[in-house]
């Protein structure tokens, strides 16, 4: 549904895309996992046509996106990382002025909107610029969805949003790719990637990694050890003296140690832990998160410049 | 470090925006030391509360006192003891690293010779010794908010107030800068901090949670997830939000 391949683009000196190529399939959730600045925004408005890639092509549902831009526009759905709606006009307007522009109108596809339409119903008659946070997100992906796109593209519709709201977010995208709709949406959120089918990771301009989350966890190639203790920033500090180390993470009151394969046990770690003085420790062999992932292959990255 | 003395005092706080009230008797204290987790969903009232205590809103009642200042009567005091930073502003990005600490050096009424040693102390410690005549519109975002948060203490406030700090920051960034917290306690800064991540709340000392303008929950991590049969703080807070 989605091809793209060896996109590039540069803004000055600064490398924005690097031979990015990616394929989504039809009907898939997939999600562009990165920090701020790596890359995802100008991904997207590539592939709404909004900016034009130096090099490379992407083409959306047959459609290239550089020659066959209009036709590109009428089968996506966009929402933008910033509030982009018409602030002075009401959440009413708002909605039939994006089915109008899109030659349609609100009933004919309100049934693609009205779980997410109906939180906001009440509120019909307010102006968009007044509504909260949540409320604006729901009134941008109402409007993003009334002309019945093909492929929805969204771009960080979480940041900023609290745990619970997010969640609830989620499952409005799960709904809607039941309906068949192909998704791509980006996050920051580590912890969202396993919400999706596939993700990529991206860094610096750069996929360092495309696959199933589930996938992508259990191919982690090093041990890792989650360490639990009492003095977090002191234990973490001598575990960085560890042989064959390669990174120590805080998550939440755990910390995940990273060792070469193969290099030690869970008794070696307590033994060197106890030679410099620290017991009521404990360590387990654990299972990656993405997060893990995304700092192996960011040390990896930085390691390799 | 955290000792019993309350650098924020707060005594039936309320704050009402006409008939709608965003805050709803707020009770508590946050002691010296302390790193204090500030959390709730959106329009709970964090931002409404945070504003209060910086000086910037007056409350509709209540007592409040913050770093031994009366926060109706003494709001310019409270704002040269306390360092404030957000996600959302931080420095002027078409000024380089060396203006911006200038200019805030300025505002915080700095002796020069000070903010001269602190200057060149503090970017040796972010490695950033090199970048003094950058633009901050040139960095990346990791640089910005580690350096916008050491910037927020150079003046070596009693508190520092940080809302959503590590929004949209790499993960390997975002751990870094809980290690620059750390060391603002160490010596002896209280931390008031605002976060959507909720591992990050398991960093805090203590961790208030509000939601429909109340604060529900008050405690240690570890208490909370006891209270709530959790695993970590995201189920607890998904318990108490939802």
């Amino acid at each position: 549904m989605i091809e793209v391949k060896d996109l590039h683009k540069k803004y000055g000196d600064v490398i924005a895309l690097e031979k990015v190529s990616l394929s989504v399939q039809k009907g898939e959730l997939f999600g562009l996992i990165g920090p701020d600045g790596a890359g995802k925004t100008t991904l997207m408005r590539i592939l709404m046509s909004l900016l034009l890639p130096d090099t490379g092509s992407a083409i959306m549902n047959g459609l290239d996106v550089v020659a066959d831009y209009k036709k590109v526009r009428l089968i996506t759905g966009y929402m933008p990382g910033r509030f982009s709606l018409y602030p002075d006009l009401t959440v009413e307007e708002n909605l039939k002025f994006f089915a109008t522009v899109f030659g349609t109108t609100i009933e004919e596809n309100y049934y693609l909107i009205k779980d997410i339409y109906q939180q906001i119903e009440p509120f019909k008659t307010r102006r968009a610029g007044k509504l909260s946070g949540g409320m604006k997100q729901k009134l941008a992906l109402s409007c993003a969805l009334i002309h019945k796109p093909e492929i929805l593209i969204l771009d960080e519709p979480t940041t900023g949003v609290d745990a619970v709201s997010r969640k609830e977010f989620w499952e409005m995208l799960k709904r809607l790719k039941d309906m068949g709709i192909t998704i791509l949406v980006s996050t920051p959120y580590m912890d969202e990637a396993s919400l999706c089918d596939r993700i990529a990771l991206i860094q610096q301009g750069r996929l360092m990694s495309v696959a199933t989350p589930l996938k992508m966890t259990n191919s982690f190639p090093e041990d890792l050890w989650a360490v639990r203790t009492r003095k977090i920033y002191d234990t973490s500090k001598l575990l960085e003296l560890i042989p064959s180390m390669l990174s120590v993470n805080s998550f939440g009151q755990v910390l995940h140690l990273v060792t070469k394969k193969g290099m030690h046990t869970a008794k070696s770690i307590i033994q060197f832990l106890s030679a410099q003085g620290e017991v009521e420790i404990s360590v387990e062999a654990s299972t990656a998160t993405i997060e893990d992932v995304f700092i192996l292959l960011m040390n990896h990255h930085k390691q390799n410049q | 470090m955290i000792s019993s003395e309350p650098v924020i005092t707060v005594k039936n706080m309320v704050k009402k925006f006409g008939d709608f009230v965003a805050n709803d008797n707020l009770n508590f204290e946050v002691y010296k030391g302390e790193i204090f987790g500030f959390i709730g969903a959106n329009g709970a009232g964090k931002t409404t509360a945070i504003r209060i205590l910086c000086g910037l809103s007056t409350p509709t009642s209540g007592e409040m006192k913050v770093a031994g200042f009366d926060i109706y009567r003494q709001t310019e005091k409270i704002k040269r003891n306390i360092g404030y930073m957000s996600q959302k502003f931080s420095l002027y990005e078409d000024l380089t690293i060396n203006e911006n600490i200038r200019f805030y050096g300025g505002i915080y009424g700095m002796k020069i010779a000070d903010r001269k040693a602190r200057t060149a102390e503090m970017l040796e410690r972010l490695d950033l010794s090199a970048y003094g005549n950058r633009k901050i519109g040139d960095l990346p975002l990791g640089w910005k908010q580690k350096l916008a948060f050491s910037i927020a203490i150079l003046h070596n406030p009693k508190i520092v107030f940080l809302d959503e700090p590590t929004g949209g920051v790499d993960p390997i960034t975002r751990r870094q800068f809980w290690n620059l917290i750390y060391e603002a306690v160490e010596k002896g800064i209280t931390v008031f901090v605002t976060t959507h991540y909720m591992d990050e709340a398991e960093y805090c000392d203590r961790v208030s949670i509000m939601a429909d303008g109340r604060i529900v929950a008050l405690d240690t991590p570890e208490k909370l997830k006891k209270r709530y049969d959790a695993a970590n703080m995201d189920e607890v807070f998904l318990k108490i939000a939802r």
